[in-house]
């Protein structure tokens, strides 16, 4: 039984799901915004799982003194800070759970982001080394396309920024739409899988 | 005085009619003379009134749409908007149930009851007067059994379904399937060994999208694998999630698997933990967890953003040996300069299979090849068939 439920219940949701999409009339129409509803119910209620674990972990990397337990301490009273300023003063434009959000989570979540400039030229670097064949045509690719963005490469030749929008809308884009068109079949294969019940990896030994 | 009173009232009698007409004539005269009370002449109305049931619904809506008063766009482009009026019979009393600007030319009733006709009345207003009205024929609205501007879809899932199934069965009687080697899979055993040879954990990241991504799903599945081979070889598992109900599935996965492979000492829940749901903040979460715990191999499997290269090159950083696998095509190209492979696209889906060699997973893998063949002939065919001006193709492939 532990191994047949579930795979009646995968069955169950996604021929309901399927069946849905092809059907416009009641109760079918209904379906979807319903089971987008219970999703939801079980994912907030996940979410007191994750912040119980969350605690947990740092709780225990505190009383024991593990590696980087400082941090432990700013992450619980930082949880602990906005919980309460949300909980209690609401989450209102000019609260103070509004203006931790924009003081301090902003301009960390942002100061992420911008490391992103800094890998993507690390990156680059790498990748464009013309040690290979292909290797050399993306270096070529990618200098094309680069000055056709910038005034340079219109001040070089005129007609540089077209080939830069060339590159980009037809090779990249046939290539983007081949690797979408796989994409879309191995989603349909692994679905018809899973609900059939001939995936059951997510059952492990059962 | 009685006298008196008569001959007033007498009086007043036979002048009433001389007051009156007087009276008119000076305020018809006034009238004319002032410009403000002019009665403007009201806008042209619209033509061509016609209502009928929107198809592909669930019932209750009715699309109403006409043919632009003369002077809505030209004449004397006096028309502000349009009122669409309701009624139940011809005869009856029309009730507003909407308006549309200028230049709109369509309107839909979202609060019809199946199967009571309605009349449409259309009128054009210029903001003072109304048009002359015009009605539509009645029509009532109805539900749908089927979407027919799906019939596409259908009959391709169908062919897919087909090809699937009967690859399967094919593998179920003991045919030998060839699936290509893909060499992001075939490394998989060997970033788990390498990193039980370094003595070093292994770290599993599962994207930041949650259970209801076929991408999470299909790196869920994945995680069954990889933990299995993690518990044989008795190195530590850690995975890193963004998402509650993703901690969730991949503990139970990884539990699964640990007791699968017989090593259900060795599971250890808490290193499958919840780190935030922001995507930033996952970033760094993640980026700490690399540089304190130093993992031997490590996997992104499932739907990535702008955290992927964040990721991949701190992991980099690491000397780790890193396989990515993902359907999003806008972070391929960082996996792929960051990673030492990278499963493009559909690779990500065939993964289970590939990596369980199951008969039934190989199956439906052929089909999807099949699929992936037919879907190629199609464009061929269908490119040829455009450049000789034979379009039909197109509309039958566009889904409504």
């Amino acid at each position: 039984m532990k191994k047949q439920i579930p795979l009646l219940i995968t069955f169950v949701a996604g021929m309901v799901m399927l069946v849905q999409y092809f059907i416009p009339h009641r109760p079918f129409s209904e379906v979807y915004r319903l089971f987008n509803q219970w999703y939801l119910v079980v994912a907030v209620f996940a979410m007191i799982l994750g912040i119980g674990n969350l605690i947990k972990i740092h709780s225990v990397r505190l009383r024991r003194r593990g590696s980087g337990w400082q941090y432990s301490i700013v992450l619980l009273c930082s949880l602990g800070v906005m919980g309460v300023a949300g909980l209690g003063w609401g989450i209102e434009r000019g609260g103070f759970f509004d203006y931790l959000y924009w003081n301090m989570y902003y301009p960390l979540s942002s100061t992420m982001f911008a490391l992103l400039a800094f890998f993507v030229a690390s990156a680059s670097y790498r990748a464009f080394r013309a040690r290979t064949a292909e290797a050399t045509l993306l270096l070529a690719s990618a200098i094309l396309v680069m000055l056709g963005r910038v005034p340079l490469g219109n001040y070089l030749w005129d007609r540089l920024p077209l080939l830069g929008d060339w590159i980009m809308s037809y090779p990249n884009m046939a290539g983007q739409r081949a690797i979408m068109i796989g994409i879309a079949l191995g989603v349909v294969s692994t679905s018809l899988r899973i609900i059939l019940g001939i995936e059951r990896t997510y059952l492990a030994g059962r | 005085m009685d006298g008196v009173g008569r001959s007033l009232v007498r009086y007043w009698r036979s002048a009433l009619p001389l007051v009156i007409v007087l009276w008119s004539v000076s305020g018809a005269a006034s009238g004319a003379t002032t410009p403000d009370t002019v009665t403007p002449e009201p806008p042209s109305p619209p033509s061509n009134v016609a209502a009928e049931d929107r198809s592909n619904d669930a019932g209750g809506s009715v699309v109403i749409s006409w043919t632009k008063s003369a002077d809505d766009g030209g004449g004397k482009e006096s028309v502000v908007e349009y009122l669409v009026l309701r009624s139940t019979s011809l005869a009856g009393e029309f009730q507003q149930i909407g308006s549309v600007r200028s230049g709109v030319a369509q309107f839909v009733d979202q609060n019809s009851i199946d199967g009571t006709p309605y009349f449409y009345m259309v009128r054009a207003s210029d903001g003072v007067s109304l048009s002359l009205p015009e009605v539509s024929e009645a029509a009532s609205s109805s539900a749908q059994w089927f979407h027919t501007g799906r019939t596409n879809i259908l009959v391709a899932g169908a062919l897919l379904s087909f090809l699937v199934l009967l690859f399967i069965r094919k593998a179920k009687r003991g045919e030998e399937l060839y699936i290509r080697p893909i060499a992001g899979l075939e490394a998989v055993d060997e970033a788990v060994g390498r990193a039980t040879e370094m003595g070093k954990p292994i770290m599993y990241v599962p994207g930041i999208m949650d259970m209801d991504d076929i991408q999470t799903i299909a790196s869920m599945i994945i995680l069954g694998r990889v933990a299995r081979k993690a518990a044989e070889y008795e190195t530590a598992l850690l995975v890193p999630t963004s998402r509650s109900l993703v901690m969730s599935a991949a503990q139970e996965t990884v539990k699964e698997a640990y007791l699968d492979a017989g090593r259900p000492d060795a599971f250890d829940a808490d290193r499958i933990r919840y780190l935030t749901d922001d995507q930033f903040g996952y970033a760094a979460g993640v980026d700490g967890l690399m540089l304190r715990e130093v993992p031997g191999a490590i996997f992104y499997m499932g739907a990535f953003y702008a955290e992927s290269l964040i990721l991949a090159e701190t992991g980099h950083s690491t000397g780790a040996i890193q396989i990515a696998g993902t359907a999003m095509p806008s972070q391929l190209p960082f996996f792929v300069t960051a990673c030492d492979y990278t499963l493009i696209g559909e690779e990500l889906f065939a993964a289970s299979a590939y990596l369980s060699k199951e008969p039934l997973l190989l199956g439906s893998l052929k089909g999807q090849d099949w699929g992936k063949a037919i879907s190629i002939a199609i464009l061929v065919g269908g490119v040829i068939l455009v450049s000789f001006g034979m379009s039909k193709i197109v509309e039958w492939l566009t889904t409504r």
